[in-house]
């Protein structure tokens, strides 16, 4: 709020004298904005079309065919594409949930107190932020091969629970807004550790794990290779993979083309959605882990 | 009684609350690890005709994989290939970051809502979706490019790698511009005043006060950026039903995938996963060996 207000004034005074740089910053701001919008114009105007449509009108003029796409695209394969998404809500919800939690409570712990085999702890997950994932699919899928596990919703969720980055975070965050004071009147209260943690660190963590789990919520959604490499059955499949299939098919039927972009355009509203209204949240600095809220 | 059980499960507490992470870790990232390192040493032996059940055992085969890894050409190829791949996409991606970032704090820009969550929003979309749009784009049939680019072809053969380069640079500036931009934030206002009375210049404030003080949040969007470039796999696997030029060990890990699940070579691939998380490694840590000292002012 005070850098807001700070800003006003400051804009106030200066605005005579620096305004022809100001002109081009903001023609550079909106050049990189319309750049990255262009792909999502495409997509609004090309989900308006029949495939027909799609190949012989002109891009840039929609036209009325939104609604048959959206009713085909439901029906294929009776209502798979919807399958697809409340799986992709699944895994990547239901696996950024977990993972909030876990690594609240592993950094919590990290952070506020003093025991054995701490920093031997703490080393070897930093390092595993910065271990290839290259690493790890290709085994990950043949233990969970021997034990069965392959091909289940299981499969997905299950390695996208531990993230060492998010317990890094987890635990900057409760060294700087869970007090030492406030632990301690709880344990003089006669509160037992596990009460602490739910009843008070766990609240005051909140706004750094909600950093977390939208970290987390992104990484599970934009993970393509591990449902890919862990799933055969296209009823478990996320949306990613599920469209990626789906276009493999395309080469040969085009029909399926204006189906894929329709499904693309519907896949990333719910995520815009919740980043338009978790934005403040995204205040991250990486290099201190710090979470400006 | 009651005093001595408090103090006895602060003592057992920390372990009880860390087990879930230590056991998940362990079972996804240690075993995984360790599992690699094993298979990239053996191999299958087959005896006879490799008919009928044990004649085909598993046997030690020392550092054979690697050498056939290190020898191929194709994954050579691949390296060679992601290495031009991002000296593109980190530079170009974190230099436009840097750029928007301090535009945007700059404070004389009009709009800087609208561009701010309009340079982000491609985080939001995930990367094959990034992929599947821009392959459409690049498509001569379907994109709005057309009459403007001729006959250029996005999906040539000697255009192909700018071509991914872009969905990466498109994909990632938002997220990075965040995080220089958070940093740029957190800098006392203060801190230019004095400098704007000895008459600096806008420019002058940027390349000397904003700049180096946001350099540690600049290196580890670098370290991340090298580490996810490296591994590129979904944009180039996206984009292939709609290219064919582009092969299936295109990157190093779609090399790496191809050979574990399309050749059945697990001992292969696996070696070439240890030899790629090496050369990982080894680069991004020597990156900040190299940046870091400057970055942190010997804090580190």
């Amino acid at each position: 709020m005070t850098t807001l207000t700070l800003d006003a004034v400051r804009t106030h005074k200066a605005t005579p004298r620096r305004r022809p740089i100001g002109g081009m910053s903001t023609a550079i701001l909106l050049l990189g904005a319309f750049y990255m919008l262009l792909p999502v114009l495409w997509v609004v105007i090309a989900s308006t079309k029949n495939t027909g449509e799609l190949f012989n009108t002109s891009t840039l003029v929609p036209s009325g065919s939104l609604w048959s796409n959206l009713t085909r695209l439901s029906s294929y394969r009776d209502g798979l594409y919807w399958k697809w998404m409340a799986n992709t809500a699944l895994y990547a919800g239901g696996g950024a949930l977990l993972s909030a939690m876990l690594s609240g409570l592993s950094g919590y712990t990290l952070a506020k107190f003093q025991f054995r085999g701490k920093n031997l702890i703490f080393n070897a997950m930093l390092a595993g932020v910065l271990m290839p994932q290259i690493m790890l699919a290709i085994p990950q899928y043949l233990l969970l091969s021997k034990v069965g596990l392959t091909g289940t919703y299981w499969s997905v969720l299950l390695p996208s629970i531990i993230s060492p980055y998010g317990i890094y975070l987890a635990r900057i965050y409760a060294a700087a807004a869970v007090s030492d004071s406030v632990i301690e009147a709880a344990r003089i209260d006669g509160a037992s550790e596990l009460q602490i943690v739910r009843r008070v660190a766990m609240p005051m963590m909140a706004p750094g794990l909600v950093t977390v789990f939208l970290f987390q919520f992104v990484a599970i959604w934009n993970n393509f290779l591990l449902p890919f490499i862990m799933l055969g059955d296209d009823q478990k499949y996320p949306v990613t993979v599920g469209l990626y299939t789906m276009l493999l098919q395309g080469a040969n039927q085009p029909a399926q083309y204006s189906l894929v972009i329709t499904g693309s355009l519907l896949s990333v509203f719910p995520l815009i959605a919740l980043f338009l209204s978790l934005q403040r949240y995204w205040r991250v600095d990486l290099s201190s882990g710090a979470v400006k809220g | 009684m009651a005093q001595s059980a408090r103090a006895g499960g602060r003592r057992t507490a920390p372990y009880a609350f860390l087990a879930p992470a230590i056991v998940l870790f362990v079972i996804f990232c240690v075993v995984p690890i360790g599992y690699s390192a094993y298979l990239s040493l053996r191999k299958v032996q087959v005896k006879g005709l490799g008919l009928g059940l044990g004649s085909r055992t598993e046997v030690f085969a020392g550092l054979d994989n690697y050498r056939t890894a290190l020898s191929d050409d194709e994954l050579l190829s691949g390296v060679v290939r992601i290495l031009g791949y991002g000296l593109i996409v980190v530079p170009v991606m974190l230099g436009l970051a840097l750029l928007f970032a301090l535009l945007l704090d700059s404070a004389q820009v009009r709009l800087s809502r609208f561009s701010r969550i309009a340079i982000f929003l491609p985080y939001a979309v995930p990367t094959v979706i990034a992929s599947l749009l821009w392959g459409f784009l690049y498509l001569p049939t379907l994109s709005p490019f057309q009459g403007i680019l001729g006959d250029f072809d996005p999906f040539a053969p000697s255009t192909v790698l700018y071509s991914i380069a872009n969905v990466a640079i498109w994909g990632g500036t938002g997220f990075n511009m965040m995080v220089m931009y958070t940093a740029l934030r957190a800098i006392p206002r203060e801190m230019y005043e004095a400098a704007r009375i000895d008459g600096c210049s806008e420019l002058g404030i940027a390349l000397r006060i904003k700049i180096p003080l946001i350099i540690p949040s600049v290196v580890m969007t670098g370290v991340f950026a090298i580490i996810s470039t490296l591994q590129v796999v979904s944009e180039p696997m996206a984009l292939r039903p709609l290219s064919n030029t582009i092969s299936s060990s295109w990157s190093p890990l779609m090399k790496v995938y191809t050979d574990a699940f399309a050749r059945n070579d697990l001992y292969g691939a696996a070696a070439s996963s240890v030899v790629l998380a090496a050369a990982t490694l080894i680069l991004s840590f020597g990156f900040l060996r190299v940046v870091g000292p400057r970055a942190f002012g010997g804090e580190s």
